[in-house]
């Protein structure tokens, strides 16, 4: 990805990101808040079971951070992680055929909307128990370093993340053994229901804690999609370059509820819209127009993104369920589920 | 063949199979420079080196979900945790991790990798360092359970954990490393999923697991010296997968089974045995299937107290004695 050449803005100085790359972070941007709206209507439509945790208002982390991984980094995801997912390259039918839990889906419905998986983007997981992919992503850095190989391991996880123990063995452990991780706190204010201030010791849950751990405090702003590309970015070449993992608090905001179940009505009067205002789709829109992309362009990428997300819904309507033989298939890795002779 | 005690046998294990293979790593606390609290993993550092061979600090969940991103990846991680009890601290990775991967991703990823633990009681740890967690771990689908009772098996499960394709739980029994036992020279693989017969008989067929096995062959001899009754003995080895038709072929020719089980009863894995045994084998047996426990209590400290809480020998031979004269159990 970070191999396409940048086609410069005239009269814009400093691009260091490039038109093409740019082009891509709205595309990204635009392709998961469409995909994910439209999750929130299957919902509506008892077409999605189950749960689902949506990341409207956080785009510009997953797709700032994607487009600056290279095609072989791995990404590990939580529960809300279809926009990790997607960012990665991964298909909106795929990822809307598994919340529908229909055979098309990434995996064939056995996972649902918590475990997004596809290996062959890199995406090695979505894990639904609170921390316990940061280790995770701690072992396939270590893999990384010890085969010599040059990959990456990107985590994301939220704020909420960071008062479990599993966020700080995995962060130790990583500074300890220099690994090749990168750790990514969206931090979108509310735990679940509960604002993380009420319940941290530190004002910024993740940056507040870096030093504790001989790491660079780094918080920025998770709604510029530039802005985490380029800390990312700069990241990433760090742990490539053997120096160690890091640490990267993005503050944004969840514009719905924690999951389909929760209307968010914990919410203070106005700071929705306050946060509507810095919409990273908003801010980014603007930011191309001021770089010189004609609106009919912009039109175009938007027109498309809603043309992929109505026909991936029509094929996952169409598609059937998996068959009943997949109950048991890959308990063990002899394909099966046999525990006995 | 040499001589050689459960604890060498866990190092010639793993170096048997470090050499073979450049993906096998091994991580736990203390397990490298100190070469394990039990000394079960001396010389591995010395010949492996510090990049395959790692001390990490006191973080189960940290040891656990690294050995899973390595496994994952492309690794087979060896982990160790110390002992079996701190599995609860990343039980996380044992019950949600490890186990579901391959089946949540529809194939797509695997988690070939092995947990040794140090498990069971019989050193007067008390109550927080003497468990057998082999039940805990049995009853996770996507789980391969192991328990050895002698070097050689030791070796030989070890080698076979390792080339799994699965997660495996392997349970070294803590009263069991200063055993010694023959070995042979050279490579040693065995299979995992195989129950083995270390005493045939024909009146009563005694399954046990680990420290309960040299315990259940002591019994068979005093069973058959001062009772008159023949058992058959079986070391289940391998709880997942299980070996049931050894079990079954045994029961079919005695007519009768115990099982003498260290873990506190409920739950306890001899019950799933006797389980599949009332289902396929009823007609076959000729009394009360009877399951030799420890009690349910937490283990104390104070050795007499251990003593009489897990199974031994003599409450072995006084129960199978007593139920195969008719006696209700």
């Amino acid at each position: 990805m970070s191999a396409k050449k940048a086609r410069p803005a005239k009269g814009l100085p400093n691009d260091d990101i490039g038109l093409e790359v740019r082009l891509d972070l709205y595309r990204t941007q635009v392709k998961i808040r469409d995909a994910e709206k439209r999750a929130n209507d299957l919902f509506f439509q008892n077409l999605i079971k189950g749960t689902s945790h949506l990341s409207l208002g956080q785009e510009a982390i997953a797709a700032g951070v994607a487009l600056a991984m290279e095609p072989n980094d791995k990404s590990f995801c939580t529960y809300r992680g279809h926009a990790h997912t997607l960012a990665r390259g991964v298909s909106v039918e795929k990822m809307l055929g598994e919340l529908m839990l229909r055979d098309n889906g990434l995996m064939r419905g056995k996972g649902g909307s918590m475990h997004l998986t596809s290996a062959e983007h890199g995406v090695m997981g979505s894990y639904a128990i609170i921390g316990a992919h940061l280790p995770i992503a701690c072992g396939s850095a270590w893999r990384a370093q010890y085969l010599g190989e040059k990959d990456v391991s990107v985590c994301f996880f939220g704020d909420g993340t960071t008062n479990i123990g599993a966020f700080h063995e995995a962060l130790n452990f990583a500074v300890i053994w220099k690994l090749p991780v990168v750790f990514i706190c969206e931090n979108n204010l509310y735990m679940e229901y509960t604002p993380i201030a009420d319940v941290t010791a530190v004002e910024h849950p993740a940056a507040d804690r870096a030093s504790a751990y001989g790491l660079e405090r780094i918080l920025i702003d998770g709604n510029d999609a530039d802005v985490v590309y380029r800390t990312a970015k700069a990241a990433l070449e760090k742990a490539r370059n053997g120096d160690g993992p890091s640490l990267i608090e993005c503050l944004t905001y969840r514009h719905s509820g924690h999951s389909r179940a929760d209307p968010a009505k914990y919410r203070p009067a106005g700071e929705l819209e306050k946060w509507l205002e810095k919409d990273p789709i908003k801010i980014y829109r603007k930011r191309l127009l001021e770089f010189g992309v004609k609106e009919d362009e912009i039109a175009a990428i938007e027109a498309e993104s809603k043309r992929v997300v109505d026909e991936a819904t029509e094929a996952c309507k169409a598609s059937p369920s998996a068959p009943l033989e997949l109950l048991t298939t890959d308990v063990y890795a002899d394909g099966g589920w046999a525990w006995r002779n | 063949m040499a001589e050689l005690t459960y604890r060498d046998a866990v190092a010639r294990a793993i170096a048997q199979e470090m050499r073979r293979d450049e993906r096998v790593v091994f991580l736990g606390e203390d397990v490298a420079k100190a070469g394990g609290v039990f000394k079960a993993t001396v010389g591995l550092y010395e010949e492996f080196g510090e990049k395959r061979v790692r001390d990490t600090p006191i973080s189960e969940q940290a040891i656990l979900g690294a050995a899973m991103g390595a496994a994952m990846t492309g690794l087979r991680p060896i982990a160790e945790i110390m002992f079996a009890d701190f599995a609860a601290v990343c039980f996380d990775f044992i019950a949600n991790e490890f186990p579901k991967l391959r089946y949540m991703t529809n194939g797509q990823l695997g988690c070939p990798l092995v947990v040794r633990t140090g498990n069971g009681g019989g050193a007067r740890f008390g109550a927080q360092h003497s468990q057998s967690i082999e039940n805990w771990t049995m009853m996770i689908p996507g789980l391969k359970v192991v328990a050895p009772s002698s070097p050689v098996d030791v070796i030989g499960l070890m080698a076979a954990a390792i080339r799994d394709d699965d997660p495996v739980i392997f349970h070294e029994h803590k009263s069991l490393y200063a055993i010694k036992g023959e070995v042979p020279d050279g490579e040693i693989v065995d299979k995992l999923g195989t129950a083995k017969i270390l005493r045939p008989g024909k009146d009563a067929t005694i399954v046990a697991l680990a420290l309960m096995v040299p315990r259940a062959l002591q019994a068979a001899e005093i069973l058959a010296a001062e009772h008159g009754i023949d058992c058959e003995v079986i070391d289940v080895r391998s709880l997942v997968p299980l070996d049931t038709n050894t079990i079954l072929n045994s029961v079919a020719k005695t007519g009768r089974l115990f099982t003498v089980e260290e873990n506190p009863r409920l739950c306890g894995w001899g019950a799933e045995i006797a389980s599949i045994v009332a289902d396929e084998a009823f007609w076959d047996l000729d009394g009360p299937i009877v399951r030799i426990t420890t009690p349910h209590i937490p283990l104390p400290a104070a050795d007499h107290l251990e003593d009489l809480a897990l199974p031994n020998a003599a409450r072995i031979v006084e129960r199978v004695s007593r139920v195969m004269n008719g006696s209700r159990s």
